[in-house]
């Protein structure tokens, strides 16, 4: 079996607007469902992937075959019960794991857009995902979750669809993307673009890959998701297969080694364009500036109910920002809780197996659940 | 459940929107909840108190009073719970004004330093009082603030806040527990 047919499609003939100006039709979204959707369609929950997810979120994933991004947290049985709950994720646009993308073949040319793809924002990805709600006519949608570029992505949903879901939980995420954090991003773009091999962006013509500077991108961007006590109690100074320093600049260290190895398996399964854009994404995403300053502006039409999540070890997307979110809903007294799970894990830790936060999830989840049922008999 | 919650929870009306400031495991706003009013919702310090709230399927925002108050708009609850903990913040003073401040009324319990048995214990023994509603030690109470029914009554008369302070010799020495409706 190819890509194309493990990949399930829906193709989007409505055009849509983008931000940058341009409007796109008849382009492919990339999706993939657990569990069933029941008769009353009450049980769905839309989960939104980070920056180096797909729509694999469970399971096996049949491209990489390696587990789902989110196997601690969603399946059978799990926080996100897929025995309960019909989960739909969906490749962003952007990506590289089927849906429109840098690396969809551009009609006029017959190749693949490369950096002539237009540049996608945040909003852009929730508009685009919200015609799976048309498509499985879901009338409004149980929950929407997502960690990291996912919670955002939560956020811009809630904002653009108030009442389109009865729960929200963003997690280890921000409202606005931070200084730091577009400086981390611009780095992994820059290491990408320093390869000789991107060639402005159409390496597929060339057959040539820039597969070191993408795997510089991931080496750097990999440590940002963990913690500095992580590390050191992960790693300390220990050395790789080896007794004793080698007075040179091969992985002496296991960090290195295990850096090294994270950077080489990641650019099997990632297209270094789609890098690009993805962080472009992130970094444009604002949504303070887009309601003038005021972030209760943008829940203010909404009876979503929130929970927002962060954690203690993560420098990425800090509490403080998290709680940003916290206060601007209070402010306009909207139904939100909040909790700061401890862990050592860092930014990572919503992907991970942090008992804390899997149960604040589910009893969150089981708890609205429940309560809505009850209000229907 | 414990009497003193069933008396705060009797004190709140029906259907009205209620904030529950170090609001603990959530066993009173579980019962409020379930019994008076579903627009309820806890602040509360400790992480693992958080996590029980949350098991109880209750809202809950983890956050210190003495901070996270400031994010609630004027007047937005109908009452404000403060249940045992004004005697352990650092600024007292500010929490009860931050309660006015979002609750239309506040509900707010102390243990009663004038109660006969502390009394007691301090004119006789000399040692500082330790009773069932103050169990710890003077090195290791979280109490930074204690005060007699008579002092918070007292208080709130001098600050002009409105509260209930009927028999207030009787309670002040045989009341463990002072439990105020106050507002502004």
């Amino acid at each position: 079996m190819n890509k194309t047919e493990k990949v399930k499609q829906l193709i989007i003939d409505k055009p849509l607007k983008l931000d940058c100006g341009q409007t796109i039709s008849n382009f492919p979204i990339a999706y993939e469902t657990y569990g069933t959707l029941n008769e009353k369609k009450n049980n769905a929950i839309l989960a939104f992937h980070a920056l180096t997810g797909d729509q694999f979120a469970s399971g096996l994933n049949p491209i990489t075959n390696k587990e789902g991004w989110w196997n601690y947290a969603l399946g059978p049985g799990k926080a996100i019960d897929t025995n309960k709950y019909f989960v739909i994720c969906s490749n962003v646009i952007g990506g590289c794991m089927g849906s429109y993308g840098p690396s969809s073949i551009n009609p006029k040319t017959n190749k693949p857009f490369g950096t002539n793809f237009p540049v996608i924002t945040i909003n852009d990805m929730v508009n685009a995902q919200y015609h799976l709600l048309e498509f499985f006519k879901i009338e409004k949608l149980f929950s929407v979750v997502g960690g990291s570029m996912g919670g955002m992505q939560v956020l811009q949903f809630v904002s653009n669809f108030p009442n389109k879901s009865h729960t929200a939980i963003p997690i280890a995420c921000t409202a606005s993307h931070s200084a730091q954090n577009i400086a981390l991003n611009e780095l992994g773009r820059q290491s990408i673009m320093a390869d000789h091999n991107w060639s402005n962006g159409f390496y597929e013509e060339n057959k040539k890959l820039p597969d070191k500077g993408l795997a510089v991108a991931r080496m750097a961007a990999h440590i940002t998701y963990l913690s500095k006590k992580g590390l050191q109690e992960k790693f300390g100074r220990k050395l790789q297969e080896r007794d004793d320093l080698k007075f040179g600049f091969d992985a002496d260290f296991q960090i290195e080694s295990y850096l090294r190895y994270q950077g080489s398996v990641f650019v099997d399964r990632f297209d270094a364009n789609s890098y690009l854009y993805i962080t472009r994404a992130m970094d444009y995403f604002d949504l303070i500036k887009q309601f003038n300053g005021n972030l209760s502006k943008a829940f203010e039409k909404s009876n979503t109910k929130f929970f927002v999540i962060s954690f203690t070890s993560d420098w990425l997307y800090p509490t403080s920002e998290n709680r940003e979110i916290v206060i601007a809903l209070n402010a306009i007294g909207k139904d939100v809780g909040f909790v700061e799970i401890t862990s050592d894990k860092g930014h990572d830790s919503f992907l991970l197996d942090v008992t804390d936060f899997l149960n604040t999830v589910k009893n969150f989840l089981n708890t609205s659940h429940n309560k809505l049922n009850e209000k229907r008999i | 459940m414990k009497k003193e919650f069933n008396i705060i929870a009797n004190l709140i009306e029906k259907n009205s929107k209620v904030l529950d400031v170090g609001c603990g495991d959530g066993e009173l706003m579980k019962y409020i909840n379930e019994n008076i009013t579903s627009d309820i919702r806890g602040l509360e310090i400790s992480k693992k108190n958080v996590q029980r709230c949350v098991e109880k399927g209750l809202t809950v925002i983890e956050g210190n009073a003495e901070k996270d108050l400031e994010q609630f708009p004027e007047l937005s609850f109908d009452f404000v719970i403060l249940s045992q903990t004004l005697q352990a913040f650092l600024d007292p003073e500010n929490v009860i004004n931050e309660l006015l401040r979002v609750g239309k009324k506040a509900i707010v319990t102390i243990p009663n330093f004038g109660y006969w048995k502390i009394r007691i214990d301090l004119l006789f023994k000399g040692t500082m009082p330790i009773t069932k509603a103050l169990p710890n030690e003077w090195y290791n109470t979280p109490n930074l603030h204690m005060c007699s029914i008579k002092d918070f009554v007292n208080y709130c008369n001098r600050k002009n806040i409105k509260i209930n302070s009927s028999n207030l010799s009787f309670k002040n020495l045989f009341y463990e527990l002072g439990i105020f409706i106050i507002e502004k």
